[in-house]
């Protein structure tokens, strides 16, 4: 699965985008986040506070229950501010 | 029309191509958004806007598509910069062109307010104590929920 990060995201994590294997017991938004904040300290921080992180699977906005699986791109970032 | 372009714009040049050869277009409204100067009381030397490639355009297109949906425009148009920008800078031109000067206004307004909480775009300030990010703002949705059907059919 290819993940992206932006602005302060991308910041935290250390990294614009990474390539990840999804484990078996991963299926949806809220596991990919609880999975990715164990993968390191960085992870850990930047997904702290999840009313501050907006998900994004296959460039449509998700919510925490929407499925995910191998194969979909999956962007993690702050609330917008464009305009 | 969608554009996302590094570069600037020429306001009255893409207002004109919006309604050439177009006769039946009556009114033609217009925002454009410019990089201020100052943010929270510190001064803003710089914006730097990122953006999240494809899904910028697509988002774009549907905001665009339903401002088609809900009102009887001729042409729309949304141009949204990214990059470092300056003070005084274009941001983005929104566009909306109809018989009537009613639904060019509307469509215009909704434009941008859905713009704002839909786009993928970040904003970071260059200030004299350093670079932030630019939050988002309660009166950003605030605004776009003024746009929002109270019956969702």
């Amino acid at each position: 699965m290819k993940l992206f990060y932006f602005a302060w995201l991308r910041a935290r994590v250390g990294c614009a985008e990474e390539e990840v294997a999804l484990p078996p017991q991963v299926y949806d938004v809220a596991g990919l986040l609880d999975w990715l904040r164990a993968r390191s300290d960085r992870h850990a921080e930047a997904l702290r506070n999840l009313g501050l992180v907006r998900v994004a699977v296959n460039q449509d906005y998700v919510g925490l229950a929407h499925p995910v699986r191998e194969g979909d791109e999956v962007a993690i970032f702050p609330p917008v501010t464009g305009g | 029309m969608i554009r996302v372009q590094c570069e600037d714009f020429d306001v009255g040049a893409e207002l004109e191509r919006l309604t050439a050869d177009n006769h039946r277009i009556g009114g033609v409204a217009s925002f454009i958004g410019l990089v201020r100067d100052m943010a929270g009381g510190d001064r803003v030397s710089a914006l730097t806007l990122e953006h999240y490639p494809g899904m910028t355009e697509r988002k774009l297109a549907e905001i665009e598509a339903e401002a088609h949906r809900r009102w009887p425009l001729d042409a729309a148009l949304v141009i949204h910069r990214y990059g470092r920008l300056e003070p005084g800078d274009r941001i983005v031109l929104v566009a909306a062109a109809s018989p009537h000067r009613e639904a060019a206004l509307a469509a215009c307004h909704f434009l941008i307010d859905w713009l704002k909480t839909e786009a993928p775009f970040w904003k970071s300030e260059t200030t004299p104590a350093g670079e932030r990010w630019v939050e988002a703002r309660a009166e950003d949705d605030a605004a776009r929920e003024r746009w929002t059907p109270t019956l969702e059919v």
